[in-house]
């Protein structure tokens, strides 16, 4: 399906927003995850599933001042 | 390696209920590598150490993040809110720094001009307010106003935190009266950040009384990084003894240091 992550369109498979994040191999323990505007917690990554058009954000911590 | 001062009475500084013994905080932006910037933290002696909230490459899956070269449990990660130009970006920014578990504390920025990167500070009251209310440690990095730093301490921020100058401008401090103003007038503490050139800027800063410094292109900008942030932690006692100590009296004329009797005919 078609999600928008990180500003980019993608085609995914995974169902869930963890099985979405391995599909990138991104570590979840080192990322945080916004879901249409909303934080995801961690422990409900593998909880919350993705429908196409979703707008999905992972960040993380850079270098900066 | 600390920057309190030992050798004379000095407390250590406690910013939302910790406990630091250096005043320097460095950034981590800017670096010629992260190498350089592991040892350049390490010599600067500081303990809090800011980071920013960016999107993740997805097309370099294995770029590390900052995070693969700091150890969370020796430094203080102090994320802020880079590059925010609304009150609701910076509080977008400052919950998905939250998110990542390490500390409620968030150095907040609501920048309102792109040139010169100078706070919003209505935008950065407003955000400041919400973020307080939702249980956020507060380092409001603002101007060196008077009026809106004790807006800010009166919004509950845990530090307050007025430029020298300029963001990456090495210009130093410009306007030491406002500055020792604010730390006059506030109770919670002052912490100097941005505008910082050199060693000397990072002594006079502390000369002035505040709670300490934050800074980050001095450091990372310099020929070398790690030899600058010697310099910046030893300024940073100098400083900070200097301020204690208690300087002379300024006068418009000389005074001899020798004596005037017991001179021959």
């Amino acid at each position: 399906m078609d999600v928008v992550i990180n500003g980019e369109h993608k085609q995914i498979r995974g169902r869930t927003l963890l099985e979405v994040l391995e599909e990138l191999a991104l570590d979840p323990r080192a990322v945080v995850v916004e879901h249409n505007r909303k934080i995801v917690r961690r422990p409900a990554l593998n909880e919350v599933t993705v429908a196409t058009g979703d707008a999905i954000e992972v960040v993380h911590f850079v270098g900066g001042g | 390696m600390t920057t309190a001062v030992e050798t004379i009475r000095d407390e250590p500084l406690t910013i939302g209920g910790h406990t630091f013994q250096s005043r320097l905080m460095v950034g981590t932006g800017k670096y010629p590598d992260l190498d350089t910037m592991v040892r350049a933290i390490e010599a600067s002696g500081a303990e809090v150490v800011t980071v920013a909230v960016r999107r993740v490459n997805l097309d370099r899956s294995k770029e590390s993040s900052v995070l693969h070269f700091l150890d969370p449990k020796k430094i203080f990660l102090l994320a802020n809110t880079a590059g925010c130009y609304t009150a609701a970006d910076a509080i977008r920014y400052a919950r998905l720094a939250r998110e990542a578990g390490f500390n409620d504390f968030v150095k907040l920025e609501v920048i309102g001009d792109e040139e010169t990167l100078l706070p919003d500070v209505a935008g950065l009251l407003e955000a400041a307010k919400v973020l307080v209310q939702e249980g956020f440690k507060v380092l409001a990095y603002t101007n060196e106003d008077l009026v809106t730093a004790l807006r800010l301490e009166d919004a509950g921020c845990a530090a307050v935190m007025p430029l020298a100058s300029p963001i990456g401008s090495g210009l130093g401090l410009l306007n030491p009266f406002s500055v020792r103003t604010i730390k006059r007038r506030l109770h919670v503490p002052v912490i100097v950040d941005a505008g910082v050139g050199t060693a000397s800027d990072a002594c006079v800063t502390m000369e002035q009384g505040v709670d300490g410094i934050l800074m980050n292109t001095a450091i990372a900008a310099a020929q070398d990084p790690v030899a600058m942030a010697q310099a910046m932690r030893l300024a940073t006692i100098a400083g900070r003894a200097a301020f204690l100590a208690g300087r002379m009296p300024r006068r418009e004329v000389a005074m001899p240091s020798s004596p005037t009797k017991g001179m021959l005919d």
